[in-house]
């Protein structure tokens, strides 16, 4: 390898009670794409800001082409060329893209007053490097969020650009602009440029990396050429274990009548007579892009969507779904996509969190009973295995997979027949991932739950699901029995689609 | 380019063709409106709420609310007054740049405690206003300065007009409209301006790409309350009264003019042209319900609805949009 653009020998950082990174050897070369691995608390983000110049470390050295350099600062930082691309893009939907754009210059400048053209120039040089066309004068809270990543990279290389740092840049991307965005990461890597990137899907990683480097615990515990890495190796670096993955069978009477029947059900344009049933016991995947209509399916059966058309039976019985206390009631609990804004009171407490779908289960008369609550709370912290050793924490400082274990575990306490997950591992690391994983198989076998699974996340419904519906336009296209299926034939299915 | 598509997405727009229509409509009823008497009459009501309006926008862009505005205004109002009575002062130059002052300092008091303790906008503005009357009243008095002892020179400059065809158009519609240029330059064309914009969509990120959020914060409070300081003494020269109890309720009309001219309470998102359109419509509406002799306590029944309606309206559509 020819001299590293910036290496780090043998760097520890140490945060009271913990060594957030311990003795780390790392080096990233020019035009190299390397992907950083590892669970939450790994030390990757704590890599990225000591690379950026936001932390400094306590032992170690940090050396810039070559040459070691003392009292490394944001602003030497940058002034390397180093540049970071967190996941909020902090870009500022008011003002304009050219604005967004050029802001930085102007404001390094010492500028006082703005001008439009100025902006545009600046702006239109910018997306010109990237060879991307964006509307200069629209707003940037008018744009897709595929837009709003690709101006924070054009801006990010608005200055001489050495290393382009990228936390986690697909979560939000569907598809078809995770392709667009990779083409753009190989064409900055042509330009000369490092690109290091964090990335829980190991897919992505695979796709896009020279090389990756795996983290666990502070340290670094595998590193090598992509080509020598498989998922299975990424998860056994990360986790320190291998993970079985062993598919799920369905070992029920396809005969009895199922727990939900639907018939023709139909969401204005975006679901289309669709009719699939669900027996207890199943886990179901529900596959398709991004608008597929897969999500307003799921709104539908859980009464969010009281203009629909066509027949849900559960157990036999008709529902109408009208509202969702009316879908609780019957026994269909959902758990959102974004359980940030759906799903969680981030400053309320665990067992509030947890009991507040199912209130009555924690009253003494018409009082919430707190020692009612605190049971409640620590039976499901002990059930779903949530991190926790007090259930009075707030639940923003829980972990990923922490809060997602408190969204499942409070549907857990509605008594559901029907439980209806929508992507319920998105953002959680891999370890949580499985602990989820196996908590939703266990409650289809012993309890009989009838799960339906939405996910983009391909290898989660291979392994979890017995059957997968593949979704478009609104409509079923086909069941799949995931067994003799890979990954690849999903993939190339889903492509097929667009 | 701006389509024909986008223009009518500007709440600007609707604005314009709402005051359009109700123009039309009074028109009918009684053709007098569009006598050029009462148009001009109708622009100078506009002068006064829509510089506070301006000062209101500022700080509804950066993400805060100011409420304490009518209080500054009666303050800087006040003291200049009665400051120019005591030593006999014939300008109206140092006055005027006395009130903007008085209320600037008022301003970067807000700001002081907005940035420096992280306090929630509204709790300081509601405080600063009951604070600043109270010593207003406390300290310097209640007696209003009735029109024989007002100065002459405020007294004379207030009625400054321009005459028209034979209608007079007060020239205070001219400072307005040099105001609202001034601070349309201000929030587009200077960084200072558009850091506003920033730091109302995210403060953090503003930091972040390097503004300097303190000053923005500072420039933001300090420009309101320097333009209610303003507004206070223009309006004294203009009803040929100093009141120090005046202002009382204006924050609602004030605060329901930006609103309607499109402004997100929510930062980030407002202008200029709107503020102007949406102090007009307020002006309109209430100069019609007298016109058409409705009771004074309909008005304010008309006003509120007004403003549930139009933010309604925005709030529908802002969630079209997002749909």
């Amino acid at each position: 390898m020819a001299v590293p653009l910036i290496e780090l020998r043998g760097v520890t950082k140490r945060f009271p009670g913990m060594k957030a990174l311990d003795g780390i050897d790392f080096a990233i070369a020019p035009a190299e794409i390397l992907c950083l691995a590892g669970e939450n608390g790994s030390g990757k983000s704590t890599l990225i800001k000591i690379v950026s110049g936001v932390y400094a470390f306590d032992e170690g050295t940090l050396l810039i082409d070559g040459v070691p350099v003392s009292g490394f600062s944001p602003r030497a930082a940058i002034a390397a060329g180093v540049q970071v691309i967190y996941q909020d893009f902090s870009l500022f939907p008011s003002l304009t893209v050219a604005e967004n754009l050029a802001m930085g210059r102007l404001l390094s400048e010492g500028r006082r007053l703005v001008s439009p053209a100025e902006c545009r120039r600046l702006g239109a040089q910018a997306l010109a490097r990237l060879d991307v066309a964006i509307d200069l004068d629209a707003r940037v809270g008018d744009l897709s969020t595929a837009d709003r990543q690709i101006v924070a990279i054009a801006r990010a290389l608005m200055s001489e650009t050495r290393l382009l740092i990228m936390d986690e840049p697909t979560t939000a991307l569907t598809g078809r602009e995770v392709e667009r965005l990779f083409t753009l990461v190989r064409e900055i890597r042509a330009r000369g440029i490092a690109v290091l990137f964090v990335s829980h899907k190991m897919r992505e990683m695979l796709e896009i990396s020279d090389r990756i480097c795996v983290f666990r615990n502070g340290r670094k515990v595998e590193e090598g050429p992509t080509t020598d890495f498989t998922e299975a190796r990424i998860t056994r670096a990360m986790t320190g274990q291998d993970l079985g993955h062993e598919r799920y069978g369905w070992t029920g009477d396809a005969a009895a009548e199922p727990r939900l029947r639907v018939r023709g059900l139909s969401v204005g344009e975006a679901v289309r007579d669709v009719s699939f049933d669900l027996r207890a016991g199943e886990i179901v995947g529900l596959s398709g892009l991004l608008g597929s209509g897969r999500t307003e399916l799921a709104l539908a059966l859980f009464g969010m969507e009281p203009e629909h058309r066509g027949t849900v039976l559960l157990d036999g019985t008709p529902l109408s779904l009208a509202s969702v206390p009316e879908a609780v009631e019957a026994g269909i609990a959902y758990v959102p996509e974004d359980r940030l804004s759906e799903g969680l009171f981030m400053s309320q407490s665990i067992a509030r969190n947890v009991v507040a779908s199912a209130i009555e289960r924690a009253t003494r008369g018409p009082f919430l009973s707190d020692d009612a609550m605190t049971a409640l709370a620590e039976r499901t912290v002990a059930d779903m295995k949530i991190a926790t050793t007090d259930v009075e924490k707030e639940v923003g400082k829980l972990s990923g997979g922490n809060q997602q274990r408190v969204i499942i575990g409070r549907w857990l306490l509605t008594g559901p027949r029907v439980l209806i997950l929508n992507g319920p591992t998105v953002g959680v690391d891999v370890g949580s991932k499985a602990e989820i994983h196996r908590r939703i198989r266990e409650l289809a076998v012993k309890d009989g739950l009838a799960v339906l699974m939405i996910s983009d996340d391909v290898p989660e419904l291979l392994h979890n699901c017995n059957r997968i519906l593949l979704m478009h336009r609104g409509a079923i296209l086909d069941d799949l029995d995931p067994r003799g299926l890979e990954e690849d034939d999903i993939h190339s299915r889903l492509k097929t689609l667009r | 380019m701006m389509t024909l598509a986008k223009l009518m997405r500007r709440s600007e727009t609707a604005v314009f063709l709402i005051v359009a229509a109700i123009m039309v409509v009074i028109g009918l009823i009684n053709p007098a409106f569009w006598q050029a008497d009462n148009l001009f009459n109708l622009l100078r009501a506009n002068v006064i709420i829509g510089i506070m309006a301006l000062s209101v926008l500022v700080v509804m862009i950066s993400g805060g609310i100011d409420v304490s505005f009518p209080a500054f205004a009666a303050a800087a109002m006040y003291l200049t007054v009665l400051a120019m009575n005591a030593y006999g002062h014939e300008g109206v130059m140092l006055p005027f740049i006395g009130a903007t002052l008085i209320g600037l300092i008022c301003g970067l008091a807000n700001a002081f405690f907005i940035h420096t303790f992280r306090m929630i906008p509204l709790i300081v503005t509601l405080g600063s206003a009951s604070v600043v009357r109270g010593l207003l009243l406390g300290l310097v008095g209640t007696s209003i300065v009735n029109i024989d002892r007002m100065p002459p020179a405020l007294i004379a400059f207030g009625r400054s007009s321009l005459d028209i065809g034979g209608a007079k158009l007060s020239v205070m519609v001219f400072v307005y409209l040099a105001i609202a240029g001034a601070v349309w330059l201000f929030l587009s064309r200077t960084l200072t301006g558009r850091s506003i914009f920033a730091y109302g969509d995210d403060a953090e990120s503003a930091k972040r790409v390097g503004f300097n959020t303190r000053r923005t914060v500072y420039v933001a409070y300090g420009l309101a309350g320097a333009l209610a300081g303003f507004a206070g003494l223009l309006h004294a020269s203009m009803i040929w009264l100093a009141n120090p109890r005046d202002f009382v309720g204006y924050e609602l009309d004030v605060i329901a003019a930006v609103v309607l001219g499109g402004a997100s309470i929510f930062g980030g998102r407002g202008s200029v042209l709107g503020t102007l359109l949406g102090v007009f419509l307020l002006v309109l509406i209430k100069n019609s319900l007298i016109i058409m002799r409705v009771d004074n306590t309909w008005q304010g029944v008309v006003v509120g609805g007004v403003i549930v309606v139009a933010t309604a309206l925005t709030a529908w559509r802002d969630r079209k949009t997002l749909a």
